[in-house]
């Protein structure tokens, strides 16, 4: 497989405080990679280091030029960033996916237009291209902010903590959405719920200021034990689940 | 015969004053109230006052005083809400009294002749030069095309500037220039209506506005037509009942957002019960 972009030995910081240490992590295309990890273990650090909204303080963050670049990540933030009561329409959010591309003195031409209108559609959003935010249910509002990541057709997709702000009756819509925007570029989601993780991802990055990567044909029998703390699954009846492999 | 061309260059000037403070205005108000910056202008506009206490004092044009101040004191909010080690209201709060106190000592300390203090605070027609004028004109210019221009860029800054980061490195900057400018439109707009009234004419034509559009653009276009007809008629009423023209152009404009206020209720009223008898419909067919 061919890989999208290759971290070697990447440290990461905020002031003195090491949050990522010696991260050495690739992505191959059509990869969808489920970051898993305590609060405070440097997953969305990992998503700023790819995004580049942060630098690294050692180590190589290289992207396969041929591939991709930074204009063909899409971006799906945690939902508190945008002010779900300003006057912007659902039509005008998706566009903004265009502008790392568009540059900042845009104009959307009816093209761009079109493709938004597509999206809207795609992501069953079909009459509200005019509604504000503050109309929508969180769900709804989801899909908007993953209309905004996609719109430009990226490469990669990152999405933090997407369990966050969904009704659990769009859950299984969303990630069916995913399973199907996956077959044409990787995804890499964040996400603190092990638990309730979607069966569409193909592989686990452990994220805890280290990084062990999990391909997925590694299912063993193994226990589940994680950042030196057993975890016991506890479920009723017959549920699918996945163990990982002791981090050496 | 003198009477009436000094009569003709008075509405003319009123005229004049009314559209380009509702441009400036109707810009600046509506980026201020969707980001909810009211508070921000408020200590802006006050803190621009020392300004023009210092202006006087040392013999300048008070305006360039006040606009000195009012740049400075936005760039230094925005500054330390950047940096986020200070709270952002009670900074705000501090610089809105401090600017009121440098202004009035040194207005006081300034020897011979005393400003007007009433018509800083609560604007006059008649203090309002043709430079004035002029360079609220030039401002109006200004806006139209920094905001044309730049339409997307700013509207989406504002609504989400975690996501604008991730594909722009100007956000700071473009912060900085659109604070700045509204300063600016604040400062100019002080002589028309007055240190203490001028947030008004930035805050209530957006909400007029925001009750009949939820499109940026539009929300701009209503706000200066209600601005302007705010404007308008309170610079008229003031003229011939003879009472401060900041004060009359602040009580029209509410006057315009309570009768908005009520036609928009009514119009939801009648589409709310239109749906209902729609939806009662649904089980008699079925």
């Amino acid at each position: 497989m061919v890989s999208l972009f290759e971290m070697s030995s990447l440290s990461a910081s905020y002031g003195t405080s090491m949050v990522l240490q010696d991260i050495n992590f690739r992505v191959v295309e059509k990869d969808f990679i489920g970051v898993i990890g305590p609060n405070g273990g440097g997953k969305t650090t990992l998503l700023r280091l790819i995004l580049g909204l942060l630098k690294p303080v050692s180590g190589n963050l290289t992207f396969n030029s041929e591939l991709i670049n930074r204009n063909r990540i899409g971006y799906l933030p945690q939902i508190s960033t945008g002010d779900i009561n300003y006057p912007v329409t659902v039509a005008d959010i998706i566009l903004s996916g265009l502008m790392i591309r568009k540059g900042i003195i845009s104009r959307m031409s009816s093209a761009d237009k079109s493709k938004a209108a597509m999206v809207i559609d795609e992501l069953g959003l079909s009459g509200m291209a005019g509604s504000t935010l503050n109309e929508l249910s969180g769900g709804q509002i989801q899909r908007v902010f993953l209309g905004r990541a996609i719109i430009g057709e990226p490469k990669l997709l990152l999405l933090d903590e997407p369990g966050n702000f969904v009704d659990s009756t769009f859950e299984n819509d969303f990630y069916e959405k995913l399973r199907e925007l996956n077959k044409r570029m990787a995804i890499l989601m964040v996400s603190h719920d092990v638990g309730t993780i979607s069966s569409h991802i193909k592989s686990f990055a452990c994220v805890n200021r280290s990084l062990h990567y999990h391909p997925s044909n590694e299912i063993t029998n193994e226990d589940l034990l994680s950042y030196n703390c057993p975890i016991q699954v506890i479920t009723h009846g017959e549920i699918p689940h996945t163990v990982l492999k002791y981090h050496k | 015969m003198e009477a009436n061309i000094f009569q003709y260059e008075f509405i003319i000037k009123g005229l004049l004053g009314a559209i380009f403070a509702s441009i400036t205005a109707g810009l600046a108000g509506t980026y201020v109230v969707s980001k909810r910056m009211v508070f921000l202008s408020g200590g802006i506009t006050h803190a621009s006052f020392g300004g023009i206490g210092i202006g006087y004092f040392i013999g300048i044009n008070p305006v360039i005083g006040a606009a000195v101040f009012g740049i400075m004191s936005a760039l230094g909010v925005e500054y330390l809400s950047v940096r986020q080690k200070i709270r952002e209201d009670s900074a705000i709060g501090i610089l809105w009294a401090f600017g009121m106190a440098i202004g009035i000592i040194f207005i006081y300390l300034t020897p011979g002749y005393t400003p007007n203090l009433m018509s800083y605070l609560f604007g006059s027609i008649l203090t309002v030069s043709n430079a004035d004028i002029i360079a609220l004109g030039i401002m109006s210019v200004i806006l139209i095309f920094y905001f044309g221009i730049f339409y997307r860029a700013i509207l989406y800054i504002s609504f989400d500037e975690v996501f604008a980061r991730t594909y722009s490195s100007y956000v700071d900057i473009f912060k900085y220039i659109t604070t700045s400018l509204i300063a600016l439109t604040i400062v100019l707009n002080i002589r028309m209506a007055g240190v203490v009234l001028v947030i008004s004419l930035l805050t209530i034509p957006p909400n007029i506005a925001m009750l009949f559009t939820k499109v940026y653009f539009k929300i701009v276009l209503w706000s200066i037509l209600a601005g302007f007809i705010g404007t308008a008629s309170g610079y008229a009423i003031s003229y011939f009942a003879g009472i401060p023209v900041g004060a009359t152009i602040i009580f029209t404009l509410v006057i315009i957002w309570v009768i908005a206020k009520v036609i928009s209720q009514l119009t939801k009223k009648i589409s709310v019960s239109g749906k209902g008898e729609l939806e009662m419909d649904k089980p008699l067919k079925s």
